[in-house]
């Protein structure tokens, strides 16, 4: 009974990276860059809906649309300033200016909230499900992160293959010159991207915060990281890689700190996903690009 | 070349300046103690050395008021040493030359450990409020005003198997920060000696401190009725929070990483409800004199909370005083003659103080004092001896 809890457990995380690392996977997938800030916008978020909730006293529900709204917007805002003039830029200094983003963001956090931790209270308020007599408990938490993470999941796949938006995505995805010459405004499919990757991450800080409430400004910072290890698990730039990757990054994480030592478990974690890129350097469902000459 | 002589003869001009200026201090060094105070005002460690001068100064100022110590009055220097062992022995120079006569530092374990090799040369008279590492004592000339991080353990240990709290145990401990594994540590043999099982035994890093729902699970199907925390407060509200959502209501028993726990913003106390803490200073206590001091330095500090390094060092001060009266030291006696009166004398005393009653020094230099308990209830500390 105690596996199927741990299990329980580990989909829920895994449920929550998989979604911060479909952020990462598609900008990368579509902009070729990492962004690094990704993880902080997930603290924005978090911070946006404690405020709501605490200070205004609003519905939870209304905190959350709202991080969705400003999360999209800073998501814009970071494209259009820190990475769109760097376009032309080499890789490198697109990732510095990533990294700059991340250290800003976490910066003004800590000058406006200050040092001390705060504590987020649940935005959901389903109570516990008990099974077998009590023996398994599944937090309301938990009970509506896998469903939701499934749905948007499938949404964004259904978005991505049958709308023109996600299929200009694709395009750009594929060949940028080439889309260009076929009339795909690629500038305004690549802000749409980081508005789409944003707006998930203001729902993954709504889901990452109710199970594990502990604010302060670098609380993005380590989820953004095992996430960005999902989505190159994952095969980076591959959507259901993400999802898979996020999952059994989880799902590893929990079982092997449960079953095998809890002071190893990240170590563990980075171990298999060693193993798994000297198997297959493109990651689980990476597809392997040929530089065509 | 011209631009170095301009900026040569600017820093010697300065420096003379400098010099006259420190040349006032010294006056009258027969009349009064000198004590000196080293700690990080400055930096990450910053929190603490403030803690710790205001501490000190509250301490000095009521002393003087009184008629000082044998009758000579106190002056206190502090210098900042970032908690940086190089820059603390630079501050422990510059309150050498300013004339100090016993020195009440350092804040930070790691400088501690650099200074003490200068105070064991010059045998001037060292009480530390805070350095809580064994290291300290490997000269037997550092007393300590806090306890060491295994004494912690070892009186936890005492503590529930004196109040027969629990059998059956589970630790959660993280085993990447030296303060929680060091009292973990001692925690285990104790609990060993006095007849307690540990059950379950986990530990996270840094890396991996918010998901805390395999280790509560396995303290959980092990059966524990007590889950000792030797942690800080900030995972500890997600260890409650995380507990209460498998429905698993331990005794949760910590260290004085958790005082604290009740002022994280938006914190739900009502699940600290029960949670007994060992801890030496709480400012939340009830008692006469911590409420005293509590609100003399709100009053003398912008309304801030002291913590307990500003305890320590209030207690420190008192110390010297009692040791520095027992020993009957004056103010023209060399820096060499005090330190061997005053580590006669502070072995012989007993204080007690904010920070623990009955409070008694061993030749090592560690103190030996009973920490206090406290359970919360009702979101306030209520005495739990």
């Amino acid at each position: 009974m105690s596996f199927i809890s741990y299990l329980i457990k580990g989909i829920s995380l895994g449920s929550v990276y998989s979604m911060i690392a479909l952020g990462y996977t598609m900008v990368y997938g579509i902009a070729k860059m990492l962004n690094f800030a990704h993880g902080d916008v997930i603290m924005v978020g978090g911070y946006i809906i404690f405020i709501v909730m605490s200070v205004s006293g609003l519905n939870p529900i209304v905190g959350v649309l709202l991080a969705i709204i400003l999360c999209t917007l800073l998501g814009i805002t970071i494209e259009r300033v820190a990475y769109k003039p760097l376009r032309k830029a080499s890789s490198l200094a697109v990732l510095i200016t990533a990294i700059g983003v991340s250290y800003l963001l976490q910066n003004v956090a800590l000058l406006i909230f200050g040092a001390d931790t705060k504590s987020f209270s649940s935005v959901i308020k389903l109570p516990a499900l008990k099974l077998a007599g009590g023996a398994l408990t599944i937090s309301g938490e938990t009970l509506v992160t896998i469903p939701l993470c499934l749905i948007i999941m499938v949404a964004l796949n259904i978005f991505i293959k049958k709308t023109k938006t996600g299929r200009s995505m694709i395009a750009v995805s594929e060949d940028k010159d080439a889309s260009v010459l076929m009339g795909i405004n690629v500038n305004k499919t690549i802000a749409i991207t980081f508005a789409i990757g944003s707006a998930l991450a203001a729902v993954a800080s709504a889901l990452l915060f109710s199970s594990y409430p502990s604010l302060s400004s670098t609380s993005g910072a380590m989820p953004g990281i095992k996430a960005f290890v999902a989505a190159v698990f994952g095969g980076i730039g591959s959507i259901p890689g993400a999802m898979i990757g996020g999952i059994l990054l989880g799902v590893i994480q929990i079982l092997s700190s449960a079953y095998i030592s809890s002071q190893l478990s990240d170590a563990i974690v980075f171990f298999i996903l060693i193993l798994v890129l000297l198997v297959k350097p493109t990651g689980i469902l990476g597809k392997v690009m040929h530089e065509k000459v | 070349m011209k631009k170095i002589k301009k900026v040569l003869s600017l820093l010697v001009i300065s420096s003379m300046v400098v010099a006259s200026f420190a040349a006032c201090g010294t006056k009258k060094s027969g009349e009064t103690f000198t004590i000196g105070g080293i700690g990080p005002i400055t930096g990450d460690a910053a929190v603490y050395g403030i803690n710790v001068k205001n501490g000190a100064e509250i301490a000095v100022k009521e002393i003087n008021a009184a008629g000082g110590i044998n009758g000579a009055q106190i002056v206190f220097k502090f210098e900042d040493d970032v908690a940086d062992g190089e820059k603390a022995v630079n501050a422990y120079n510059t309150l050498k030359d300013a004339g100090m006569h016993m020195l009440m530092g350092t804040v930070t374990s790691g400088a501690c450990a650099s200074v003490m090799e200068e105070t064991n040369v010059d045998n001037m008279f060292q009480l530390t409020p805070s350095a809580s590492s064994t290291d300290v004592l490997k000269n037997g000339n550092v007393y300590q005003v806090c306890f060491t991080d295994p004494n912690l353990g070892i009186t936890s240990a005492q503590y529930i198997a004196g109040k027969g709290l629990a059998k059956k145990i589970a630790i959660i401990y993280d085993s990447s920060d030296i303060y929680s594994s060091g009292i973990e540590a001692a925690f285990k043999v104790e609990a060993g000696n006095q007849g307690l099982e540990i059950v379950a035994e986990e530990a996270f890093t840094a890396d991996s401190n918010s998901d805390f729902s395999v280790q509560l699970q396995k303290a959980k199907d092990s059966g524990a009725e007590l889950v000792f925390l030797p942690i800080y407060y900030t995972q500890a509200t997600l260890i409650l929070s995380q507990a209460a959502a498998i429905d698993y209501k331990p005794i949760f028993l910590g260290c004085d990483g958790l005082d604290g726990i009740l002022t994280v913003e938006n914190f739900d106390t009502s699940l600290a409800e029960g949670v007994v803490l060992m801890t030496p200073f709480s400012a939340e206590s009830t008692d006469e004199k911590t409420a005293s001091f509590v609100k003399a330095y709100q009053s003398a500090y912008n309304n801030e909370t002291p913590n307990q390094f500003a305890a320590d060092a209030y207690d420190a001060i008192y110390i010297i005083k009692a040791a520095a009266e027992k020993a009957g030291i004056k103010p023209d006696m060399s820096v060499s003659e005090i330190g061997t009166a005053m580590k006669e004398a502070i072995q012989q005393i007993s204080y007690d103080g904010l920070t623990g009653a009955q409070m008694t020094w061993a030749a090592t230099g560690e103190v030996n004092k009973q920490p206090r308990a406290y359970k919360i209830e009702g979101g306030k500390y209520v005495s739990a001896e």
